[in-house]
């Protein structure tokens, strides 16, 4: 019998974000569900909370202002576990915008050296705009994306300009399409090619996602009957309900009312598949979380009374940790449920 | 007092207070014409729906099949052409009554 299924209804843990309203404990327990970890097969890293956008709905509250940087130390450590875990196949790369980080093109040549697949979480327009503090140009991307064989995941909240602006701020549209399209230029998205260009939606507002097939059907027609683009795969994500995404709940006076569709939307199908069983996310001071959101809320794996860190990482201690919940994990569990790669059920 | 609370709308149920028998055969009827993709996706059941809530101007629907729009991939833009071809038609009803204007004329010998 599960871990879980065994506590009695006054034993469900506490929520660990504090709004025991929407603890996910209780939907586990209602539905009889385990979710311990499976294996490691993705390190996750947050490079950087620096960004040359500013995105209405950022879990990171990443901006053009934020300095948070991984040190080359860290980076050294990761790529230490990465080859001493053969476990961990894939290294994905997010921020802010990663490609911020100094050190972000050595750990992508390193990582690929050591046969990992690496995936960057690459918001297009830094391409075109560089780095907002240095002013560095950025347009070398799409052909260092080409020659490391590297995963583009990419947010494209829409086809059309009015949605995408409206989240990701103004021109981010235009600039997306131009980026789109040398990535295209260096066969990303083209078939046979090999190289994966994919796409991220997630809701402008608050409301659920479409379904991600018939989303990605029109994505697909639509941007090739105007711009000629191509690309892989269209990723449909939830937002979670923190941050900044959260804050602009609160103002839209609509927190309680997504968070009870969020809750009502809970599929245990989805919940099976949550992506924190499989992987583990490093923060750019080498603390490790459950996922992203878990990092950004400062939910610290504890471990012999002290945080799991990438300094006294251990692989048999994280696959035999228990995750720890909260009410963002609703985000997750809706529907056809969500993650950094799309739907779980 | 006030009239069309949005929070009435989650009271949908208490209709069938004094007939559970017919408001469930309502629902399942309902549910099976607009929630679910048939010949039609949910998406154009969702713009047809946004419509017709104009057209009998329900604030609930309005509100809800907004809702509904987004939440099966359809855009602002779309939406905003589903409620012209409503209005087209209403105009258009109103107009083509116009004949019924001329038969009455004619009848008067006013035309």
């Amino acid at each position: 019998m599960s871990q879980v299924t065994v506590l009695k209804q006054k034993d469900v843990p506490l929520d660990r974000t504090h709004q025991e309203e929407y603890n996910f404990y209780k939907a586990l327990f209602e539905k009889e569900i385990d979710l311990p970890p499976t294996k490691i097969e993705t390190l996750q890293i947050n490079i950087t909370k620096l960004c040359n956008q500013t995105c209405l709905h950022c879990h990171v509250d990443a901006s053009p202002k934020r300095k948070e940087q991984m040190d080359l130390e860290s980076v050294n450590r990761c790529l230490e576990i990465l080859e001493a875990n053969s476990e961990i196949k894939n290294l994905d790369l997010t921020g802010g915008a990663p490609e911020l980080n100094p050190h972000f093109n050595y750990l992508v040549t390193e990582a690929r050296k050591l046969q990992k697949h690496v995936m960057v979480r690459h918001n297009l327009t830094v391409t075109i705009d560089g780095n907002p503090v240095t002013g560095e140009s950025k347009k070398y991307l799409p052909e260092f994306y080409a020659e490391n064989q590297v995963e583009v995941i990419s947010s494209l909240p829409y086809y059309q300009e009015y949605f995408t602006d409206k989240q990701r701020g103004k021109g981010v549209f235009e600039k997306s399409i131009d980026s789109i399209l040398l990535l295209n230029q260096q066969g990303f998205g083209k078939e046979g090619t090999g190289l994966e260009l994919n796409f991220v939606y997630n809701p402008v507002g608050a409301f659920l996602p479409a379904s991600q097939q018939s989303l990605e059907a029109d994505f697909k027609r639509e941007l090739h009957k105007k711009y000629e683009i191509e690309f892989n795969n269209l990723f449909v994500i939830t937002n979670m309900p923190i941050n900044r995404f959260k804050q602009q709940l609160k103002r839209l006076g609509a927190y309680d009312e997504y968070m009870t569709k969020l809750v009502n939307a809970f599929n245990p199908s989805a919940a099976e598949g949550v992506m924190c069983r499989s992987l583990i996310s490093v923060s750019h001071d080498g603390r490790i979380y459950d996922c992203d959101f878990n990092q950004m809320l400062e939910m610290d794996i504890i471990t012999d009374h002290e945080p799991m860190t990438i300094f006294n990482f251990d692989y048999g201690k994280l696959v035999n940790r228990k995750i720890m919940f909260g009410s963002h994990c609703y985000g997750c569990t809706a529907g056809s449920g969500s993650s950094c790669g799309g739907i779980t059920a | 007092m006030e009239y069309y609370d949005s929070k009435d709308l989650k009271r949908f149920n208490e209709v069938g207070t004094f007939s559970k028998d017919l408001m469930k055969k309502f629902f399942d009827y309902y549910n099976a014409a607009v929630g679910e993709d048939g010949a039609l996706s949910k998406r154009e059941k969702a713009l047809i729906a946004l419509a017709v809530s104009h057209v009998k101007q329900c604030p609930y629907c309005i509100d809800s099949y907004t809702t509904q729009c987004l939440e099966s991939g359809a855009d602002p833009e779309q939406m905003t052409e589903a409620i012209h071809v409503a209005a087209s038609l209403e105009a258009g009803i109103t107009l083509i009554h116009g004949i019924q204007m001329h038969n009455s004329l004619e009848r008067n010998g006013a035309l």
